[in-house]
């Protein structure tokens, strides 16, 4: 197991190297002029239909996105103890399903609350 | 005869492992074989990743009734490499204003996660690059690492529809992670392991018979994960031109794509393990069964994206929250009461299951289309007041 483990680390090494030795390869063909690299202000200016930009990029944006990141860590941590439960589920019996089908209704009381409170709704 | 045929990738892994074992120090022996694994897995995910998008191009083309790339080599099938080629001499910007460090860690960083789930996907019995006992785990962890490299590659670009993209993709990648992480349960309940390799050994029948409703979440939520086109909002031309890799060019955006390609291979491979039997086919070597199976889920996928049309962004979002959702949690617990009356969770079972899922995706998608004209007929907010 620890072997696989290993090797995980190694295709890990192997993932990171691709890219980089990908994008060094494309810069190394820039110095040898086979790729062309002419930066110039309006080339590298941003693309917005031919427009000039308006303001800045990095705006404030809709609080909407943050209920559904409050919602999405609720139900993924609640997945972490669901996957230990399922492995073990023949085993644990009609004692692990009642006691889950507990811990599930109370994150459901939350849920149908956010959903009454329409904070599932994309306004 | 026919042993040494179907058996013939462990076989020759075998062979090699002895091989170098047999004259090589331990841990010499151990980084070599590593290293030839991953050249061989790396060599095949591109080559699967070219064909991809050349079937992707010309399976489309033919959808919408035109030729498709059909230049460079017989039926376009070099398409892809000059693509390769092409961007690789392709100049490289980085908009003004933009974060140049970021820029160039975002591609990587979406790249790395794209590689890392094919270490313990299994293609053939015992042919698995590395073993893991908590496959699937390990597969929705690395999975979701993605959207970071997603969102630091919209932030990093300085643009406001590559910003617009970067938060819809994180909204969207988010909330689809939900379903498609509770509709695995049912399978890991049924299988009781978490490695894929025992999760294939356990499919007498596959999953997709015993669990249609597990399977059509999944296969809805990952194919939302892939930003494909019935979901593709994050990078919806007619909107916000790209998404995220608007400023993206040359390498940069290369990878972006071949990791897009990449994690839509490690989906239909996952799929075909989790609830096609993976390498498993009467009367045909594992070799030849899966890449079967996989190019099947891929022209599902492809069907799905030349047919449907975009969905609005609150019938994306509402389709996660208020649809995938709790039909997710209660297959958990149809499953759950299946095994605790039927003890060995017979086969038998899929004629149950199969017109179960049929009538709660028809009773809850009643449901759900009520809510959806209610909303629509009330007063909505004119496009332009509402956020993005």
């Amino acid at each position: 197991m620890l072997a696989d483990y290993g090797y995980v680390g190694l295709l890990a090494l192997v993932a990171i190297a691709f890219p980089v030795v990908t994008l060094l390869a494309s810069k190394i063909l820039s110095y040898i002029g086979v790729r062309p690299q002419r930066p110039s202000a309006v080339k590298s200016s941003t693309y917005e239909c031919g427009m000039d930009t308006v303001g800045e990029a990095w705006v404030q944006f809709n609080f909407r996105y943050y209920y559904y990141a409050l919602l999405f860590v609720v139900f993924d941590i609640e997945t972490v103890f669901l996957y230990p439960w399922a492995v073990y589920f023949r085993k644990l019996e009609l004692f692990g399903f009642i006691e889950m089908l507990i811990f599930i209704l109370i994150l459901v009381v939350g849920y149908l609350y956010a959903w009454k409170k329409q904070v599932l709704e994309w306004k | 005869m026919w042993d040494t045929i179907t058996n013939l990738l462990p076989l020759v892994g075998a062979a090699l492992h002895d091989f170098l074992y047999g004259f090589l120090p331990g841990w010499l022996a151990y980084l070599l074989l590593g290293f030839i694994f991953i050249v061989i897995l790396l060599v095949s995910i591109l080559n699967t990743v070219l064909a991809f998008i050349w079937l992707e191009r010309r399976g489309i083309s033919r959808f919408q009734v035109r030729l498709g790339p059909d230049r460079v080599g017989p039926m376009g099938l070099l398409q892809p490499i000059a693509d390769a080629v092409k961007l690789m001499t392709k100049e490289d910007i980085v908009p003004a204003g933009g974060d140049r460090a970021v820029h160039y860690l975002a591609a990587v960083l979406v790249f790395v996660p794209a590689l890392l789930v094919f270490a313990v996907l299994p293609f053939a019995p015992g042919v698995v690059f590395a073993d893991l006992n908590i496959g699937i785990l390990y597969i929705i962890a690395i999975g979701s690492v993605g959207v970071i490299g997603v969102f630091m590659g919209g932030w990093a670009s300085n643009n406001k529809y590559s910003l617009m993209g970067a938060m819809r993709a994180v909204a969207q990648m988010v909330s689809y992670e939900v379903p498609m992480v509770l509709s695995v349960i049912g399978v890991v309940m049924v299988a009781q392991s978490l490695s894929l390799e025992h999760i294939v050994q356990a499919q007498e029948l596959p999953f997709i018979l015993l669990q249609p409703l597990g399977f059509f979440i999944y296969f809805a939520a990952a194919s939302a994960e892939l930003n494909r086109t019935p979901m593709d909002l994050l990078e919806a031309e007619s909107e916000i031109i790209a998404g995220y890799h608007v400023e993206y060019s040359g390498m940069k955006f290369a990878l972006f794509f071949l990791a897009e390609y990449a994690n839509a291979l490690a989906v239909s491979i996952i799929v075909s393990t989790l609830f096609l039997g993976g390498w498993k086919l009467p009367l045909v070597p594992p070799y030849i069964a899966l890449p079967l199976k996989i190019f099947a889920v891929f022209g599902l996928m492809l069907w799905i994206r030349s047919t449907l049309p975009r969905l609005r962004v609150d019938q994306l979002m509402g389709f996660a929250w208020k649809g995938l959702l709790p039909i997710a949690l209660l297959n958990i617990f149809i499953t759950g009461g299946e095994l605790l009356i039927f003890k060995g969770y017979p086969s038998w079972l899929a004629l149950v299951n199969i017109p179960l899922a049929a009538l709660i995706l028809f009773i809850w998608s009643r449901l759900f289309t009520i809510k959806i004209r209610a909303t629509a007929t009330s007063a909505r907010p004119a496009p332009s007041a509402r956020n993005v």
